[in-house]
């Protein structure tokens, strides 16, 4: 069980770690000195931490979006016409691309001279926001990047779900009168609810995760006006050497992010111990 | 099939239906082509503000032999390959070792380890952070290739265990039971008949691998600090904080960050919405 070994060693050691060392105040080189709870103190009062939560919440709002955008454009590609596999592929590239490239495209995207939506807003004689400086909306521009991949991945599970459908339910439903959003509603959806639930879960995890875009697109700014929790953790340790508060937020993003997959791997394994 | 097949003889609806997908697919696209147009552009272009038309002058060769040439690129590439390949080979063999014994043997706590990866795959990268920085930085392997290398294997281990072991189970138990009345070791049963079997599967991984290896930015920031070692996505955010105006360089050097995965994806695509959905569904 090499992979086991490996697995368990680096991952859950260095997890269980993190914890322990969210008591201590440690700079990262020195001794590390007990603190107890002090630095979870420290951190109800600290209101960056709030805005991270928030920008958390704001990151889970608005990609609850791509579940349903995905399944929209499922639907829309999934007919069987010629040279359609190419262009569903092209619709998928968004999710091959590495995080660093959505940031640097988008952050383009926003540029305020001459951005594309500097242009459309020019278009209707209107100046367009500096999204991205402005510390009410630069999460909101953030989170839309990143809502880019995001529905690309919800869109390949939808369309393999709406590939295993059941032709002979369909059919019932056909005969009995049922068609468009009254078919969708009673027919397709209730045998999309495992894939649903996948999507459901990926994209929660993805919003709590998220690191990559604001720490290409923003770095947290401006003011740590679009930090999230976990780039405040890193920007906590790396930048300002302080280890133990750091390790302090990753737990509590770890605490949050546990009690999800518990409840994610408690559904997920529930039909699998039924069928042994 | 839903939604209802659009008739073949409908060929006006059939029209307006491809010419609806294309269109929508344009705008899906916008930002990445307007990139790709942008890195054909000319310095005096970009700097008259042509972001988002056609290009007028197209300057391939100039601009992409420039990023190899006056910029770090071609080392990022390269530190790149050194760090993903490896990876994608260490994780397939202990994957495919680890699923194998998690399918076959039934023991007490298979389900526990099963929950374990499953929930160290979704763990958050930063709880992970300073244990594994300060590990890399003790072990003298900080700001090497065998710092991401290694933590990349031991990460996507996890998953992909998962993944053999689903796939691995799924295989007929006749097939073993033969084995084992031939007389084979489940060493051989191993080389000898899962593996031939799970070729597809391998190709699935080894595809979603690379992807995940290539596109990491948070481990290259972390673990890595010099050029000589650094992959490409961290330097590219390096390279879009010298060259800041000359977007033209930029958006060709995101090109080329984009290509391997791409191309992988092209090519293997089969595999690759297989090894997603397979591992998304089954967990």
């Amino acid at each position: 069980m090499p992979g086991a070994v490996l697995f368990g060693t680096v991952i859950i050691m260095a997890s269980v770690e993190t914890v322990w060392i969210s008591f201590f105040d440690w700079d990262g080189v020195g001794a590390k000195t007990w603190v107890g709870l002090a630095n979870y103190l420290e951190l109800l009062g600290d209101p960056q931490f709030y805005v991270s939560l928030k920008n958390n919440l704001i990151w889970l709002a608005v990609f609850m979006l791509a579940p349903p955008i995905g399944l929209a454009l499922a639907l829309l590609l999934n007919q069987p016409v010629r040279g359609m596999r190419v262009l569903k592929s092209l619709f998928f590239v968004p999710l091959v691309l590495a995080s660093v490239t959505v940031g640097v495209v988008f952050t383009w995207f926003y540029d305020p001279t001459f951005g594309l939506l500097a242009l459309v807003f020019s278009a209707f004689g209107a100046t367009a926001p500096a999204l991205l400086s402005d510390e009410h909306l630069v999460t909101f521009a953030v989170v839309f990047a990143a809502l880019w991949p995001q529905i690309a991945f919800c869109l390949v599970l939808f369309l393999a779900g709406l590939n295993n459908l059941s032709e002979d339910l369909i059919g019932a439903g056909r005969v009995d009168g049922a068609r468009g959003l009254a078919m969708l509603w009673h027919i397709i959806l209730p045998q999309l609810r495992e894939v649903s639930f996948i999507a459901l879960a990926v994209t929660v995890i993805g919003a709590l995760r998220s690191f990559d875009m604001v720490a290409v697109m923003t770095s947290g700014g401006p003011f740590g006006s679009s930090q999230v929790l976990a780039y405040q953790m890193y920007e906590q340790s790396i930048f300002s050497y302080r280890f133990g508060y750091g390790a302090a937020i990753a737990t509590v993003l770890f605490v949050i992010m546990a009690a999800f997959i518990a409840w994610y791997l408690h559904t997920l394994l529930k039909p699998e111990q039924e069928g042994a | 099939m839903y939604p209802r097949p659009i008739a073949d003889d409908a060929p006006l609806k059939r029209g307006l239906y491809i010419g609806l997908v294309a269109l929508v697919l344009i705008l899906w696209l916008v930002p990445l082509l307007a990139v790709m147009a942008t890195s054909l552009r000319s310095f005096d272009e970009v700097m008259a503000g042509n972001y988002w038309g056609w290009p007028k002058t197209f300057n391939f060769t100039e601009n992409y032999t420039s990023v190899f040439t006056q910029t770090a690129m071609a080392r990022y590439f390269v530190n790149s390959l050194l760090i993903t390949v490896p990876s994608v080979f260490g994780v397939l063999i202990l994957s495919t070792l680890t699923g194998f014994v998690l399918s076959r043997y039934r023991f007490r706590s298979a389900q526990l380890i099963f929950a374990l990866f499953v929930g160290g795959n979704f763990l958050p990268a930063q709880i992970m952070m300073i244990p594994v920085r300060d590990l890399m930085v003790e072990l003298g392997l900080y700001d090497t290739y065998y710092a991401l290398i290694i933590f990349h294997v031991a990460f996507q281990t996890g998953f992909a265990t998962l993944f053999m072991r689903n796939f691995i189970a799924a295989l007929p138990d006749e097939l073993f039971q033969a084995a084992r009345a031939e007389g084979a070791s489940a060493w051989q049963t191993l080389v000898h008949v899962v593996v031939p079997l799970v070729r597809p599967a391998l190709a699935a991984l080894a595809i979603l691998t690379f992807t995940f290896v290539w596109n990491d930015y948070f481990w290259a920031i972390v673990l890595t600090q010099s050029e000589a070692v650094k992959p490409v996505t961290a330097g590219l955010n390096n390279l879009r904080g010298e060259w800041v105006s000359s977007w033209n360089l930029v958006a060709a050097a995101t090109i080329m960050v984009a290509i391997p995965p791409v191309a992988m994806f092209f090519l293997m695509q089969r595999h690759f919405i297989a090894g997603l959905t397979v591992g998304a569904v089954k967990g």
